[in-house]
């Protein structure tokens, strides 16, 4: 479980995340929503350590990061899988070695217990011929594949995904969105997500933060946050005509 | 108040390093991939650029020796000094932090615009050491392309005097002999490895903590150029102040 308490973070004195108090509990898939520049991103980043806080508190599992040493921090980071939003593969390196790349730093596999356990995971992100190619090579729902598959390579125990969806079609979504809730119950990790993309509310969202210039705006799950009476929810959620349809559709069965 | 801010983080980040090192066969392949591309890629313009300034310094001296109670070996004996002690050393450095310097600003910068750099961190590497420390390492190798330059710049004079008929075989040899004193080669090299860690350190730096996307690239790889080359210049200058004076 991950536990933030109080997050405080400003950029050049600018406020861009006030008094943020929230828990992502395992097994489970994590949503932060939010509009563009609310502090999705920057919280994510806050959480992972690669932006530092000005207060507060971020608990991995009840150890207050903060108070950990450089080196626990970076024993830390081997639970970590992380899941950027323009997938963050290695360029000069094949599908294959960006797999392997992780194990190749942190652990003392052999290349064939690397390669064994790369080719694990490429099958379970079902990428099909696709080892020996560079990422440059593949599509852009390829390379997320590639990224959560690098992601999970370690057995991590936390996994962050920035906008897993960004610049993918609704169908390649949906099946990015299906693999990420399967990982996290199979390995029974902590998986949080960033997203402004409603379908993956619908589809995934166990328990959804939502962000609003920085402060918590609501927080519930996803069965909730359709329903809620939170204005400023409300408007983001069925901001979208499709959405405002749905909506309708929705409200009409009820008085059914 | 940002120039001070700037000196330290690049200290800071030099501290960095040289801690918490990486796996020793993931930093030797990674030092080999520097040496091909910052070393072995840079042989053929300098190669090419150092064989003809050469000439030119050779040609430019013939046709300023106008008095004929000058002897014709002042060609060599010009040729030589001009590039030991500056062409080669700093004026190559110039022009390798335009090769060699954008290519480490813009593929860091890159790589930071696109979350690598972040990427390698959320993994727990010291991404200082891992991108940093191996192109340090490469430059040590720098003197040698340095050593290359100083032989074509003299062979290239030699040619463009013997081929212009300025001055003879003999009179250029005997020149380039004239009043040779081996310190200058040694406060040749002592320049050449401080160039070489201005080149891998400076250029790192301004990719590394680039902020923003693409249009920064470009911006900050001609920034690196501009303070890459006007560091090499001071430093020149202290270090030929300190040895030669």
């Amino acid at each position: 479980m991950i536990l933030v308490e109080n997050l405080h973070k400003t950029f050049d004195g600018t406020p861009v995340l006030n008094n943020i108090s929230t828990s992502f509990d395992n097994g489970k898939t994590n949503l932060i929503i939010g509009q563009s520049g609310s502090g999705k991103t920057v919280l994510l980043k806050c959480i992972l350590g690669l932006f530092g806080i000005d207060s507060g508190n971020i608990f991995f599992d009840d150890k207050s990061f903060q108070k950990m040493s450089v080196n626990e921090r970076s024993i830390l980071r081997r639970e970590i899988g992380m899941v950027f939003q323009g997938s963050a593969l290695f360029d000069s390196m094949t599908v294959e070695q960006n797999i392997m790349f992780p194990m190749q730093m942190l652990t003392k596999k052999s290349v064939e217990e690397m390669q064994d356990r790369a080719n694990e995971v490429i099958d379970r992100v079902n990428l099909v011929n696709a080892n020996k190619k560079l990422p440059s090579e593949i599509s852009g729902g390829m390379q997320k594949r590639v990224a959560i598959a690098r992601a999970i390579v370690m057995n991590p125990k936390y996994l962050f995904c920035d906008e897993p969806n960004s610049g993918l079609d609704p169908k390649t979504s949906t099946i990015i969105d299906n693999l990420i809730q399967e990982i996290t119950k199979e390995y029974q990790i902590t998986t949080i997500i960033n997203t402004h993309d409603m379908n993956s509310v619908m589809e995934i969202g166990e328990k959804v933060l939502f962000l609003e210039n920085g402060n918590k705006g609501w927080e519930g799950s996803n069965t909730e946050v359709f329903d809620t009476e939170n204005e400023t929810v409300s408007n983001f959620i069925y901001s979208s005509n499709l959405f405002k349809k749905v909506r309708g559709v929705y409200q009409q069965e009820n008085k059914r | 108040m940002r120039l001070f801010h700037n000196i330290g983080t690049y200290f800071i980040m030099i501290g960095k390093v040289f801690k918490r090192f990486t796996k020793w066969g993931v930093m030797r392949s990674l030092i080999v991939k520097e040496i091909d591309s910052l070393i072995i890629g840079s042989i053929g313009i300098v190669s090419f650029i150092s064989f003809f300034v050469g000439g030119v310094v050779a040609i430019q001296t013939a046709l300023n020796l106008n008095n004929p109670l000058l002897p014709k070996n002042l060609i060599g004996f010009a040729t030589r000094q001009s590039v030991i002690l500056e062409f080669a050393p700093t004026f190559i450095s110039v022009i390798m932090a335009g090769k060699v310097g954008s290519f480490i600003t813009s593929s860091l910068g890159t790589m930071r615009v696109t979350e690598q750099i972040d990427a390698l961190k959320v993994m727990g590497i010291n991404t200082y050491n891992y991108l940093i420390f191996p192109k340090i390492i490469a430059l040590l190798l720098y003197p040698f392309v340095i050593t290359i330059s100083m032989f074509l710049g003299i062979f290239g004079g030699y040619i463009a005097s013997i081929y212009g008929g300025f001055c003879s075989s003999a009179d250029f040899i005997d020149g380039i002999q004239l009043d040779f004193i081996p310190f200058h080669i040694s406060y040749a090299f002592v320049k050449t490895a401080f160039f070489a860690f201005i080149l891998a350190t400076v250029p790192s730096y301004h990719g590394y903590f680039l902020k923003g996307g693409a249009l920064e690239v470009g911006k900050a790889s001609t920034t690196s150029f501009v303070w890459t080359s006007v560091l090499i210049i001071l430093t020149n200058y202290i270090i030929t102040q300190l040895l030669l004076t």
